[in-house]
């Protein structure tokens, strides 16, 4: 009995050395080794693709953000300034209720199913408002025209991208809002959608914070 | 280009990188298991640990190797998880709660990851970093240790003394010659595409429209290459690899989903090697790829197919999908993540279609072999393999034999054992959640979807997974508790039966092979095995998958 306890204690006493040194080596050196390579070969990456407009930071490149006007008063859900492209729904993204002191993005799904009926509604009133917000005077969306992208959220709530159809789709909008033709915005959309990577990896995408930014940056100029 | 040819391709380019890498990572890491060797860094950590690494072990000491190992770093990450609040670089974030932590120690130790947490808000640097990513290491390495083990079970034909090795020597170099070195490379081509990494706690930007935003800075690069490396799963961000921070491009996605099969495909190799038959290990690797090549076909055609009504209203299956991926990429990576134990998700798998979300599941529940975790696919594997032989040789009344040892009735039940635990497992806890008042008020969805909800977590828990039909509230007690003992069950009780297993072969002396003896090595036996994985997993879970996904995927 005695000796059995004995060892199961050496035994935990190795283990807990194993785990120890283990740690010091994937927990301590190797993430200090890539951290140290990072920020020395590509800091901007490695620190969050961070981009800027007038000489200021305006969020980074892979972080999808929201293009609404100012809550009104008694408003609850903003309504989107329909002055600059706008990006997918984001009806998945969750609150910060632990460390309050802090104001972070919860990236999140809806993890809606297909048959559920919240989503479904979700669905028909996005599309609704895609059509009202992008037909202007003589450019009628129809419905069939509207892409799954424009009225589904993303996996992380945060998709940077709109596909080039949803991009198309606004160009009308965004001439008329901004006082530009619709060649001047519909050449922008083309300069900013990035094709598949090597012509098959991905699929085709625009996006929305470096589209919004060249825009603002057309409308200073004209 | 159409997006299901650029999907068709892209599944084409990855099975020529996995081909690429096969003989050179299998022969490699069957040398890093033989060799008498040490490297002068490991005799360091020998001596840190007090362990002779040249001391071979008979099962059960193997066993109470891997045993204490865990029970350690459950016991460690858990307390380093209850001290977080008090603890320095934890960027203020307050200690988790008791059953948080037990659920969360429990699945990164058992190399599930499975989150009741969100990540941005609830790990500091020095949890995600010292605790729950040095897991990811060890966790694998463990994995693979007792792989290797069931492996010389097979391949030690002379001593017959039932010796399996070292457990230190194995978990060490696995770490320092496998994991560290690939996960290196990788985290810096990660971080070279835009994956974060740094230490500077929480960030704050502008915006576009004005005002500012907050997010995680972290070692997200370093932790991303083993999470997929390792087939752990556990995303630093809530929305795993969906996050734009975890997986920023295309080619991303594409060199992660590289990553999650590397090593569970190569390790075929390796055994193949081992047992001084490369053909052998070919048989294997034809049974998987058989599996997963199927499984990657059924879900690129249910997913562009897009059935369902919101899907089919909003004119594709984008719901919880990212547009720089795409449908057929986010269906490679779905099946990639739940045919091994990874269960990092790119899309969210709860929004896929019906049949989309039975996919996954079912490649679960095939106990994940295909090519399944780093270490428990290819134990996973041979354990059924000795299950077909025995059912070739039922058919011709032969003894069956595998790899030249005799398939005897102790080796059946220790085999029979180790397929049942995982089913009990999640049958009874759907069960006992089903028919509990509370539990069900966790579904986020009702009916059918409402059930696979909960049929998922246990299936993805028991199999050590770590994904999940998220819309399940799984952060209440019921959960983190039951959910954390199926993830303990789910992992150790089959180690012991594989290492049970493991030490009888290797006590036994190898039969010749005679003209009656069941050919291992031809394309009939990889047949045999996948008929034998398919008819054992559908007999054991028709009746579940009827109620949830296939009541689902037909209604719409």
């Amino acid at each position: 009995m005695n000796t059995s306890l004995t060892n199961t204690a050496r035994l935990l006493g190795a283990a807990l050395r194993a785990l120890l040194v283990l740690t010091l080596v994937t927990g301590v050196l190797y993430p200090l080794a890539v951290t140290g390579i990072a920020q020395g070969l590509f800091p901007g990456k490695a620190n969050g693709s961070e981009i800027e407009a007038d000489g200021e930071v305006v969020g980074s490149s892979l972080i999808g953000q929201s293009y609404n006007l100012p809550l009104g008063e008694g408003q609850e859900t903003p309504e989107p300034d329909l002055k600059w492209f706008q990006g997918r729904p984001q009806n998945g993204l969750g609150t910060n209720s632990v460390n309050t002191q802090y104001d972070l993005i919860l990236s999140g799904a809806t993890n809606r199913s297909a048959d559920n009926e919240e989503l479904v509604q979700w669905v028909k009133d996005a599309r609704a408002a895609v059509i009202e917000d992008n037909s202007v005077p003589g450019y009628t969306v129809k419905p069939s025209e509207v892409p799954a992208d424009a009225v589904t959220s993303s996996g992380s709530g945060l998709d940077p991208h709109i596909s080039p159809e949803y991009a198309d789709l606004q160009v009308h909008r965004v001439a008329e809002r901004n006082s530009l033709t619709v060649d001047q915005v519909r050449q922008l959309v083309d300069q900013h959608t990035q094709n598949r990577t090597l012509g098959f990896i991905g699929e085709p995408r625009v996006n929305v914070l470096e589209l919004n930014i060249a825009l603002k940056e057309l409308t200073a100029e004209s | 280009m159409s997006p299901v040819l650029a999907g068709v391709l892209q599944l084409l380019a990855l099975i020529a990188a996995l081909a690429l890498a096969y003989v050179p990572l299998g022969n490699y890491m069957a040398r890093v298991y033989s060799s008498t060797t040490h490297w002068r860094v490991e005799k360091l950590i020998y001596k840190g640990i007090g362990a002779n690494p040249d001391a071979e072990m008979r099962w059960p000491a193997y066993l109470r190797g891997v045993l204490a190992f865990s029970l350690i770093g459950v016991l460690f990450l858990y307390a380093l998880q209850r001290l977080q609040g008090v603890l320095p670089g934890s960027l203020g974030f307050a200690s988790i709660d008791p059953d948080q932590a037990f659920n969360t120690a429990v699945s990164f130790v058992t190399n599930t990851n499975w989150q009741s947490y969100y990540g941005e808000q609830a790990m500091g640097h020095v949890v995600q970093t010292a605790g729950l990513a040095v897991q990811n290491f060890v966790s694998a390495a463990v994995g693979m240790a007792v792989a290797v083990a069931l492996v010389r079970g097979f391949a030690r034909s002379r001593s017959r003394t039932g010796e399996l090795g070292n457990f230190w020597t194995d978990l060490v170099r696995g770490v320092t010659r496998v994991l560290v070195p690939l996960a290196f490379v990788a985290a810096v081509v990660l971080a070279a595409r835009g994956v974060i990494q740094n230490f500077s706690g929480i960030h704050e930007a502008g915006q576009f429209m004005g005002g500012s935003q907050q997010w995680n800075g972290g070692a997200v690069a370093s932790q991303e290459a083993i999470k997929e490396l390792g087939t752990n799963g556990g995303g630093y961000f809530n929305a795993n690899s969906a996050h734009p921070f975890e997986n920023p491009t295309p080619f991303t996605n594409l060199f992660e989903i590289f990553l999650i099969l590397l090593i569970p495909f190569s390790l075929t190799r390796t055994f193949g090697v081992m047992v001084g038959s490369v053909k052998q290990g070919y048989a294997v690797l034809a049974a998987m790829a058989t599996v997963w090549l199927g499984f990657t076909a059924l879900m690129m055609w249910t997913e562009f197919a897009h059935h369902g009504p919101a899907l089919e209203l909003a004119g594709g299956a984008t719901e919880g999908k990212e547009v720089r991926f795409g449908i057929g990429a986010s269906s490679i990576f779905a099946v990639a993540t739940t045919l091994t134990s990874t269960g990092a998700v790119d899309s969210l798998h709860s929004s896929f279609t019906g049949l989309g979300g039975g996919v996954t599941m079912l490649g679960m529940m095939l106990g994940e072999i295909a090519p399944g975790g780093v270490g428990s696919g290819l134990y996973g594997m041979l354990v059924m393999a000795v299950i077909a032989v025995f059912v070739a040789g039922l058919m011709v009344g032969r003894t069956p034999e595998y790899l030249g040892r005799k398939i005897g009735t102790r080796e059946i039940k220790f085999a029979a054992c180790y397929l049942l635990i995982t089913p009990a497992l999640v049958l009874t806890f759907t069960a006992a959640a089903l028919a509990l008042p509370t539990p069900g008020d966790s579904m986020t969805n009702s009916g059918a979807h409402g059930f696979s909800e909960i049929l998922y977590a246990y299936t993805s828990a028991a199999n050590n997974n770590g994904s999940a039909f998220a819309g399940l509230d799984a952060d209440t007690q019921w959960f983190n508790t039951t959910l954390g003992i199926a993830m303990l069950l789910g992992r150790f009780l089959p180690m012991v039966f594989v290492l049970a297993l493991a030490g009888s072969l290797a006590q036994q002396k190898p039969v010749p092979v005679t003209a009656g003896t069941l050919r291992t090595e031809k394309p009939l036996f990889s047949g045999l095995l996948v008929g034998n994985v398919l008819i054992v997993t559908g007999l054991t879970y028709f009746p579940a998958l009827a109620l949830g996904p296939l009541a689902e995927g037909l209604a719409a």
